[in-house]
């Protein structure tokens, strides 16, 4: 193999690939052609880094420099300074804070300096269409320890010691769920990997799959080992059309080198794996209904029992485990069960991946160890709130999930701490919103989401979610009545309690959590008829100050219904029955003249 | 592309390309190439060829080749800077023919090679 003195590392993850980071990875190429370096500087494409706002990320070994916002233009600048006269383009290296100008070096970052990197390992620091990348880094090391020297009872002793838990959302013990399956009789078994990554906000599967293809793949083969099954579906959506093509390019390279297909390694054990593409619906994601789908049917849950270990894909006992769950099963077995376990909380031992999103400073993907707090997560690695803005909740979970306040930012983050105070895990969306979100349109958000993608099996899911839905945007339009606050939670325990699967028995969650935490703004939109974060716009005015607006024009001139009307250095007014309140005006005034309430 | 048998064939593999993470951490011995306009023009170039076979000759790869800007001795370029143990040992004028012997010498076996050193500095 070709030896080179020095590896740029250009994101190719989908957030960087859509910020121009293919043009870059060219230019790149061509430059050092140019200038005849080619032969000793090698440019690879990386999975997602996870600091996806700042993209497209370029990192520069041996020196391990962090550059961001990358465009094609800047290549020529970056390889004369850089790769050919030893100098870091320090316009384009990543500036922490004020007391911080310039961090030219990726480990002093504040967004990666408080993250513990499992499942991410690789994500960002290798080319995942290349497997002997993969290879170099330990990959299929697992495996081969696996298949040399541990009984499949041996394997999952270990994964129960690991004490690693669905990453799902759940958090159902792998270790526990595997034995159930190996115990169970049959002639054929499957595994399956859950890619049906769905929440709004959610990205931590499909970066995973982008950026390192081959550890979901050494991990359900462990797994199939470990409970007798020799075949495997990989259930991903369509929308990943990126994840699809490297796992793809990632099942070739391990077919090549017979890693896939009959006796593996020399021994006994064989194993295929499939791609099944999912067209995209949010119920797939539950396990019966995801089968359901690779089968061939319409997608819907069943009630359980059986459960898959025993009666699942073609009736056949599988397992089912999510991207991030299987991403973990190598790096346990190759450094073991105790250091996977000595990370985390009593009951939540590793790590977890959360997709950080919403009016956060840096937005992006972060694996933290369990036992953190919230405000590590938000205010440490996030950077804060944009524009320093007040902190007003956290969405955590998903549709599934709930929203948490300031009082709970000192929480420490495990199953049990999110589930005790009404969110849940889920499978690690973070939204965070400050105090121009409304909390009830938060909640309508979520409800119109599982609403329109609730399968309809279920009465109370199909009916009940409907009508708490028509029920929250009549409080947003200012007509609710103190009365539907009661009816929605009556609504809500039925919802959940009548619903057979995950997607309604949670659905009620954000109107339940919103509810208990930020009533007094349901009052609000319901009693004075007005909306306090000024975010629902039928309830909401704008006016003009006389005394402060200059009578610039500004405001008028970008108003899109023309309904600004005054002179020139004279007090501007706006027409309200015209007024669409799309809020153009505020922004623009610049001398702050613009109210709204 | 060979199948890989055995434990003993992936780790053959992983050795090949231990150069990517070796490449990619940052970490043990360091060889740094005076790249300013004077070094370029005195010969640095030839000299980081010459470094870049004679690793690959050796078959090393736990060592990080980088590049620098004028450190202000220019008479002195082509300049070479050897990292290893926390000590930086800087060579000048190199030749391509003084190479080998850094790398044997000092890369490998950590001997300063005293004929061809100009300074330290820990």
């Amino acid at each position: 193999m070709q030896i080179y003195r020095s590896h740029i590392l250009v994101c190719g993850g989908t957030g960087c690939v859509s910020g121009g980071s293919k043009d870059v990875i060219d230019e790149f190429q061509k430059e050092l052609e140019r200038r005849k370096l080619d032969k000793e500087v090698l440019v690879v494409h990386t999975g997602c880094h996870g600091m996806c706002e700042l993209g497209p990320i370029v990192v520069v070994y041996p020196e391990g420099t962090f550059y961001c916002r990358v465009q094609k233009t800047d290549v020529a600048e970056l390889v004369e300074e850089h790769i050919y006269k030893g100098r870091p383009v320090s316009r384009l290296m990543y500036a922490g804070s004020e007391e911080m100008p310039v961090v030219p070096h990726y480990k002093e970052i504040p967004f990666y300096s408080k993250q513990e990197r499992i499942a991410l390992a690789n994500c960002g620091y290798i080319n995942p269409d290349n497997i002997d990348e993969y290879i170099a880094r330990r990959g299929y090391e697992g495996l081969g320890k696996v298949l040399s020297g541990m009984t499949p009872a041996q394997v999952i002793d270990e994964m129960k010691a690991s004490g690693l838990r669905g990453r799902g959302g759940a958090g159902f013990p792998t270790g526990l769920k595997w034995s159930f399956c190996a115990a169970s009789k049959g002639d054929k078994k499957y595994v399956i990997c859950n890619a049906d990554e769905g929440d709004p906000g959610a990205f931590m599967d499909r970066s995973i799959l982008e950026g390192d293809p081959h550890c979901v793949i050494e991990g359900m083969m462990i797994g199939a080992y470990a409970m007798g099954a020799d075949e495997g579906y990989i259930y991903c959506r369509a929308e990943y059309p990126l994840a699809i093509q490297r796992l793809k390019t990632a099942i070739a390279q391990a077919e090549e080198y017979g890693l896939l297909g009959q006796n593996i390694m020399g021994t006994d054990f064989s194993f295929t794996v499939h791609i099944k593409e999912g067209a995209g619906a949010f119920v797939c994601g539950e396990e019966t209904a995801l089968m359901a789908s690779i089968e061939g049917r319409r997608g819907m849950p069943r009630p359980r029992p059986p459960f898959p270990a025993n009666s699942g894909l073609w009736e056949k006992p599988s397992n089912i485990n999510n991207v991030e769950t299987w991403a973990n099963v190598p790096r346990i077995m190759v450094n073991g069960a105790e250091w996977y376990s000595s990370m985390g909380t009593d009951k939540s031992k590793g790590t977890k991946v959360f997709a950080l999103t919403g009016k956060v400073k840096h937005t992006g993907l972060v694996e933290v160890p369990m036992g953190i707090t919230l405000r590590e997560i938000i205010f440490d690695i996030g950077g804060g709130i944009l524009d320093d803005k007040k902190f007003k909740a956290v969405q955590i979970g998903g549709p599934s999930g709930g929203c948490l306040t300031e009082d709970h930012l000192d929480a420490k983050v495990s199953y049990e701490s999110l589930t005790a105070l009404g969110a849940i895990m889920g499978s690690g969306g973070l939204v965070v919103m400050d105090e121009t979100t409304c909390m009830v349109d938060v909640a309508k958000f979520f409800l119109t989401f599982v609403q329109k993608e609730s399968c309809g099996k279920c009465p109370f899911c199909r009916i009940g979610t409907k009508r708490m839905l028509e029920i929250l945007e009549r409080i947003t339009a200012g007509e609710g009545k103190m009365e539907d606050l009661d009816t929605l939670e009556q609504l809500a325990l039925m919802v959940r309690t009548g619903s057979l699967c995950g997607l309604g028995q949670t659905a009620p969650n954000p109107v339940l959590t919103t509810l208990k935490y930020f009533r007094d703004e349901y009052v609000a939109h319901i009693k004075d008829k007005k909306c306090p974060a000024g975010a629902c716009t039928a309830l909401v005015k704008y006016s003009i100050d006389p005394a402060v607006c200059i009578g610039c024009t500004k405001c008028a001139r970008n108003c899109p219904a023309s309904c600004i009307a005054g002179e020139v250095k004279k007090p501007h007014v706006i027409d309200s029955e015209k007024c669409i309140r799309c809020g153009n005006c505020k922004e623009v005034c610049p001398v702050g003249a613009v109210s709204v309430e | 592309m060979a199948k890989i048998k055995s434990l003993d064939d992936l780790r053959k593999i992983r050795e090949s390309t231990s150069d990517l993470s070796s490449a990619r951490t940052g970490q043990g011995t360091v060889v740094v190439v005076g790249m300013g306009t004077c070094g370029i023009a005195a010969g640095a170039r030839e000299i980081m060829n010459s470094i870049m076979a004679e690793l690959a000759r050796r078959g090393i790869t736990d060592v990080a080749v980088q590049t620098t800007g004028c450190i202000g001795m220019c008479e002195k370029e082509p300049l070479v800077d050897v990292i290893r143990d926390g000590s930086r040992v800087t060579y000048g004028p190199v030749t391509p023919g003084d190479v080998a012997t850094i790398v044997a010498e000092h890369v490998v076996n950590g001997r300063v090679v005293d004929s061809l050193a100009i300074g330290r500095a820990d």
